[in-house]
Parts: C-alpha cells; structure tokens; sequence
C-alpha cells in the first residue's frame, strides 16, 4: 500500500487563528478586487469592458515596441499590446471605442500592414463589444456568481446541517475571492472565462469540503464524548490523504492545459490551478473551523 | 460468474457500442463505412463551436426608434393629403416622434382621429400634437426585428454561406453565425447596409443650386452642408455623390441639391443583377420593376423630361442621370465605378430588400480558422498528457486497483465523447478544458472509494468486505461532490455564451457519465475478481 501520508496527527483547528487572519486578507484583497472590477477599474477583458481586440499571427517575428510606436503614429489611442512569441502573435486591444464599432480594427490592420510591408500576417481573431453588451455581461456574471454560491447553499443545507452549511459557503466564497484577487494584483485580465473558471472552481472546491465534512458527521456519531473541535481534527486527518490525491489528479489535468492546452485557455488553466490549491487548502482550514465558530455560537447545540 | 455481475458488463458493453456509434462521423474511419451504414445510423457527431472551426458570430440591435420614425413620417405625408382631400386648411409637421397638425379646429381633429386611431394626442393646445400610440409603436419594433430577421437570411442565403445561423434574441437583437467564412467583413457589410434605394429629383431650379460647389475633398461635408444650413429651401436637402477620378483614383465628393420628397423606392423592385457596361468594362446594377413599379417610373419619368434625376442608396447618391425621354418597360440601372464583388454585393441587397430600420453592430468575433485548428491541436495534446500523466499516477498510487480505475477512466472518455455525439452537442475551446478537467474529476470518485476501502481492510475486513462497504460508505460522498459541480454547471449553461455553454455542457456530462463509470464500472470489475475465489489479499 503506497501512502504518502498516513497515521498524521496534525492539530489543524489549534491552526485556525493564523488560518483565519490569512484567508482573511485574501478574502479582504479578493472584495477589494471586486469593488475595483465594479468601477471598471481593474484589467477588465473586452468583453466586460466592451472595445476591441484583435490577434495577428505574423510569418517572421515582430518587436512589440514597434508594433506600439506605429499604432501610435497611426493615431490609435488607449491600447494595450501583448505578445506570444513563440508563435509570433500579438494582441492588440483597444478599449474605449470612439469611432463606430468595426472601425477600429480596420484602422489597425490598416495601419500594420502599412509600417510592416514585408511581415506578412493573418488575422486570427478579432473581438469587437459594444459597451451596452458588456454592462450586461458584467452584470450577468455577477449574478451567475451569486447564484451558484446560493445554489451550494441550499445544497449543502439539505444535505448537512446548517452550520456544515455555513462553513462550506464561507470556504466557498473564499476560494472564489482568493482565485480573484490573485488575478488582480498579477494585473491578469478579468473576462468571461475566468468568470467561468471561478464557477467551476466554486463547485469543484466543495468536493473536498464534503469529504472531510461528511466524515466529521460520521465521527460525530460514533464518538460522542470527544469535543467536537477534537473529533474535526481526527477527521481532517483521517481524510487528509484523499483530499489530497483527489486535488492533485485535478493539478495534473490543470498543469497539463496550462502548459499545453493553447493560449485560449492560458489565463483560465491558471486559474484552477490556483482555485484547486486554494480550495484544498479552505477545506482544511476554513471550511471545519467557520462550522466549528458556528457551532460554539450556539447553532449546534442540538447534538447528543 | 454471477448473473448479476454478467448483466453489468452487458450495460457496460451496449453503452460502449452506442458511444462508438454516435462517435463515428468523428473519426476518419466514418467515410469508409458503407452506404446503408452512413444513411441510417447516426451521422452527424460533435459540431465544432464557431472558435474551433473559424467564422463570425454577429450580435446586431435593430434600431426600432427608427422604423418607428419612418412609420409616422409616411403617416404625417398622408395626413397632409388627406386635409387637402377633404378641403380643409391646415398645416402637418413632423419632428421626432411627433406630428403636428394645426390648427386645432374640430374638423381637424375629427379627420385626423377618423382616419387615424393609432394616434394618441399628446398635446391640444393651438396646436393638435400626436404620437402613435405605445402598443402601435411595440407592434411596429416588433415586426421591424422579424422583417430584418428575415432580410438578413435571404441576403445570407443568396451570398452563400453553409449553415448560417440566425435568430433573434431579445426584443430587438439579432444574432448571426457564420461558421467557416472566408470573407467576414464583406458578410458584415452585406448584413449591415440597410439598401434603402430612393429616386430623388435635383432641384435645379432653386437660386441656391448655382452657389452650390461642383466638388468638395472627401471629409468636407459636413463643412459645406453647416454653411448652407438655412440657406436652403425647406424642402429641399444636400445629398452627396462619391466621384472617382478614372486616372488618378482621387476621391471627391460632389454636393446636389434634392427635393426631399421621395418619388420612388426600393420596394417596388422584382430583380436586380449584375452586368458589364460595354464602354469602360465596368459593372453595374440593373433593376427590373414590377408592374406597379414601371407604371409609376413611366409616369415619374415622363412629367420630369430634362430634369435630373438621383439614384441614392441608403443617403448616398449614386447618379444623377438626366431624363431624356419617358421611360416605359420598367428597368433602371445605377452605376458608380463599382468593382465586381461591390456590384455582385449590391444586387444581392436590392433582391433581398431592404431592412425596416437600420442596424447597429453590438457585437462581432472572428475567429481565423488557423486558429481553430491550432486551439484543436493544443486541446488534443493536453488531453493526451493529462490523461496519461493520471493513468500513470494511478497505477503507481493504486497499483492493480489503479487499473480498475483507468479502465474506468477511458470507459468514462469513451462515454463523454459518444453522449456529446448523441447531443449533436457543439465542442468550444472551453469545452475541450472542461473534457480535460473532468478526465481528472473522473478519477476522484474511485480515489475515494479506494481509499475508504483501505479504511476498511485496515479495519480488519476482508476484502470482499472492504469492496463493498467502501462503495457504501463513499457513495453520498461522491454524489454530494458531483451534485455541487454540476449546479454551478447549470448556472454556467444558462448564463453563458457560446462557448462557455460548451464547457458547462462538457463538465456536466463528464461529471454525470462520472457516476456511471464509478459506480457500475469499476464495482463491476472489483465484484468480478471477488466472484471467482475469495481473494486473499487485495492490490490497493
């Protein structure tokens, strides 16, 4: 039997004062971000922020900084620029959309293939949203966010009790707003994919929620003169190891879309990546110790 | 071997060959099947999403304010025939949404009230102010989306597009996929123009028309029209006509002054086609009239003999020919020095008609098909890596237990890719993502099984034992865990785009199909070793 971690007997509750002022930061960082995505201050992808963005594919390399200086010239303003080398693409995106929508890209295209005759190149993409679409958008994800996270609620409500109930939402929303504000502070571009990211993050962070909270509830049953703190910890440590496999087959898949799964889905491998660690981590941390604060507040009493 | 044990694999089997089935028109091996076998089994597979085959999803908002505006013009020019028909004296105006009508006497408002019930009044002092009423203007919006809905498709259809897609979405909004076009931005344009054609006569005889300049540089319309604002009689307007210079290719605009009453439009037409003009080699577009049509350009054309006359597409003068002669038989042609692919695009908008009200891009992605099949490539060589990475993983965590588990695994690929085939199911970049992750979300629900299953056999149970409390024990588990995933599926499905639907229908159905695969799979096969002798020792 290979086991790479057995028979621990870590105090992981005794931890949950350093836990809480840690997840706590990140949850304040992550509303800060959302706060800032809010007031459209943040990297908001085209799709949210509404604007253009357009992808060439050039047969010979291209330096980015003369990409800039001949857009500038060119009178294009407010736009950032991103490159791929290693397949010779760049990323221009233009976001405050003056002229009529499908304009600009025909200014840009014009533009590049007028400074760089001899680089020949293929539109692979272009993006273009009309701000209306992505006011709405932004509005649509928000409410797809709290939907779900309300979903898991009653969920896990049914299913558990509710203080289990709270203690998963919590670690929940707490991945959700970590994943994020990671993004932000790395100034990644908030869209909709790693809206969706987010949503997947939120239901597949559960998993490990569930298995160490559903073998709380079985110790809770069976040993009925320990404090519930204690028993919480024998339950964490007893499913320590699956939370751990199941995490890391979900790393390997994540790391392997990462690494080779193509530019499109770059930012968003990034993402669970970041959400499967973080969510692994809450359900140690955060989900057991908020239904525990819970449950000593009073709203678990009922226990016999 | 246990009846019940045999069963499964039956299950197990017919599913497999049903995903096989489904999954064929996938494969290469699909165009050497046989000709009954291509006929009547199923055929047509996954769909690649817009962003993995390349083509332009199009979001456009039909501007109904406008048809609405058009409507109660047209109703404002024939109130002011019918004061003149019934002999009253009285002044109609139009502005915005408003018509004026004045003054406000009785039989004034009796005739336009008769006559119009649709008007609401929305002010009755001296003058008698009205609006169409707001269920006449919901009902005229309405009926413009469904009339530019089904312009857009005849003039998609005449320019050929393979399986075009385009529907309404909202009160106003049409959306339209092209998968697999070569030539988006001319689609775009075809799609766009509204091909409003009106016939205009030139006011020739105003003081004004000799001030007007012969040609202004490109850009200096607007300069010129704000200098001749006021200037101009009330029922006239300058309208400009592109020139191009036949040496130099110079660009030019020249002003005309028209009388802003339209003589004719675009609806009356029945054929509008391509030819060559014999002289400069160059295209034009010929219109065919129909009946009612040529009567009327008959007896336009013979009352305005010597006058000039302007072919104007969507504002924009094409020519002003003058008329020579009355002219019968009903066809016209509008030339301009266009290219062949401009006249070819022209005539097909004539033919379609033109849109109710104008329309305005929301929302456009391309997608290159090099791009396409780049993301293809990237999405197979993850999937292939992680996939082995897992099985790898598995074997050497899990040892024969393991290969339970990958067994289940590629029963589990097996199953996705024939139920999305089943689906007719449309396969996004996103949805390859969501394929993967769920390739490593497969293997979770045997983790925790085996796992629950060493608890077990560390208990001290015997193996069989430890199968079967472990599948047990771990059940709830595993079902509350893919329960979760699949709401926030279904919150994805519902309010996502395109290919965000994709993944959310990937990730689901991997999920769903997960449980399948874990739960009769790998318990099918565990039962199978048990049945045959009472195993000793188990590989975990």
């Amino acid at each position: 039997m290979l086991e790479l971690i057995k028979g621990t007997k870590i105090d992981f509750l005794g931890k949950r004062k350093f836990a809480f002022i840690f997840s706590g930061i990140l949850s304040v960082l992550g509303i800060f971000a959302i706060i800032q995505v809010a007031n459209g201050k943040a990297n908001l992808g085209i799709d949210f922020a509404g604007g253009t963005s357009i992808q060439l594919k050039f047969e010979k390399p291209i330096k980015l900084h003369e990409v800039r200086v001949a857009l500038e010239e060119g009178g294009v303003r407010d736009f950032d620029l991103q490159d791929l080398p290693a397949v010779q693409k760049i990323l221009i995106r233009e976001k405050k959309t003056h002229q009529q929508l499908g304009q600009v890209s025909d200014t840009i295209t014009g533009i590049i293939s007028q400074k760089f005759p001899d680089n020949k190149y293929v539109v692979d993409s272009t993006t273009l949203i009309g701000p209306k679409v992505g006011g709405k958008l932004r509005v649509d994800a928000g409410q797809a966010v709290l939907l779900a996270t309300l979903g898991i609620l009653i969920y896990i409500a049914i299913r558990f009790k509710f203080d289990f109930a709270v203690g998963a939402t919590v670690a929940t929303f707490h991945d959700v707003l970590a994943v994020l504000a990671v993004f932000y502070f790395l100034g990644k571009e908030i869209n909709l994919i790693l809206v969706t990211a987010l949503l997947t993050i939120a239901g597949y962070s559960l998993t490990d929620t569930v298995v160490v909270f559903d073998r709380i509830r079985e110790n809770l049953r069976t040993r009925l003169k320990e404090p519930v703190e204690a028993v919480m910890n024998t339950s964490i440590n007893e499913v320590l190891s699956r939370t751990i496999v199941t995490s890391f087959t979900v790393l390997i898949t994540s790391f392997a879309l990462f690494f080779f799964g193509g530019e499109v889905i770059h930012d968003f491998s990034l993402a669970m990546i970041l959400g499967v660690i973080i969510g692994t981590y809450s359900s140690i941390f955060v989900a057991s110790p908020i239904a525990l604060f819970w449950e000593k507040k009073g709203f678990l009493k009922k226990r016999k | 071997m246990k009846k019940n044990i045999l069963w499964r694999f039956v299950l197990i089997g017919v599913t497999v060959l049903l995903a096989i089935v489904f999954f064929l028109p996938n494969t290469p091996l699909f165009q050497y099947m046989p000709e009954w076998w291509k006929n009547t089994m199923p055929n047509k597979g996954i769909t690649l999403g817009l962003d993995l085959q390349g083509g332009v999803h199009l979001v456009f908002e039909v501007e109904g304010d406008r048809a609405v505006e058009i409507t109660t013009e047209r109703i404002a020019q024939s109130l002011k025939d019918l004061l003149v028909r019934k002999k009253l004296t009285g002044e109609v105006s139009r502005s915005g949404l408003l018509i004026a009508v004045s003054p406000n006497s009785m039989e004034v408002r009796k005739a336009v009230e008769e006559t119009y019930p649709i008007l609401t009044p929305t002010e009755t002092g001296t003058k008698l102010v009205y609006k169409l009423s707001d269920r006449e203007a919901e009902r005229i919006k309405d009926n413009a989306a469904n009339q530019a809905l089904e312009t857009i498709r005849n003039r998609i259809d005449q320019f050929g597009v393979a399986e075009p897609t385009i529907h309404r979405q909202a009160a106003n909004e049409i959306v339209v996929q092209l998968p697999g076009i070569k030539d988006p931005k001319r689609a775009i344009e075809i799609i766009g123009k509204t091909a409003q054609l009106e016939f205009k006569m030139v006011d020739d005889s105003s003081p004004v028309a000799a001030e007007i300049p012969a040609s202004v540089k490109a850009g200096g319309e607007e300069a010129l029209l704000s200098q001749f604002s006021g200037k101009i009689p009330a029922e006239d307007e300058i309208l400009f006509e592109r020139i191009v210079n036949r040496e130099t290719g110079e660009v030019t605009k020249r002003p005309l002054l028209l009388k802003k009453q339209t003589m004719m439009t675009g609806d009356l037409l029945t054929e509008a086609k391509v030819n060559i003009d014999q002289r400069f080699n160059e295209p034009y577009v010929s219109l065919t009239f129909n009946a009612a049509g040529a009567k009327l350009f008959e007896e336009i054309t013979g009352a305005n003999v010597k006058k000039r006359m302007a072919i104007i597409l969507d504002g924009s003068v094409y020519s002003a020919p003058v008329i020579q002669e009355r002219i019968s038989g009903g066809n016209a042609q509008i030339t301009g020095r266009f290219s062949m692919d401009e006249a070819k695009d022209l005539a097909i908008v004539l033919r379609a008609g033109a849109l109710p009200a104008p329309i305005k891009m929301l929302q456009n992605v391309t997608v290159g098909p090099s791009l396409g099949s780049d993301s293809i490539e990237a999405g197979k060589m993850a999937g292939i890596i992680g996939t082995i990475l897992v099985v790898i993983f598995m074997v050497i965590y899990y040892k024969l237990s393991g290969v339970i588990a990958d067994f289940a695994l590629d029963l589990n690929i097996v199953l996705l890719l024939g139920a999305m085939a089943s689906l007719n199911a449309t396969l996004t970049m996103p949805g390859i993502a969501g394929i993967i992750l769920a390739i490593g979300m497969a293997v979770d629900s045997n983790v925790l099984m085996f796992e629950r299953m060493r608890d077990e056999l560390k208990a001290g149970k015997t193996p069989r034992a430890a199968v079967d409390s472990g599948y047990d024990k771990a059940f709830w588990t595993i079902f509350d865990s893919h329960v979760t995933t699949l709401i926030t599926a279904a919150v994805l499905f519902q309010f996502g785009t395109g290919p965000i639907k994709g993944f959310a229908v990937t990730l689901s159905l991997g999920v769903a199909i997960n449980l399948f695969t874990a739960l009769v799979g790998t318990k099918s096969v565990f039962d199978l070793i048990n049945s045959r002798q009472e195993v000793k020792k188990l590989s975990i």
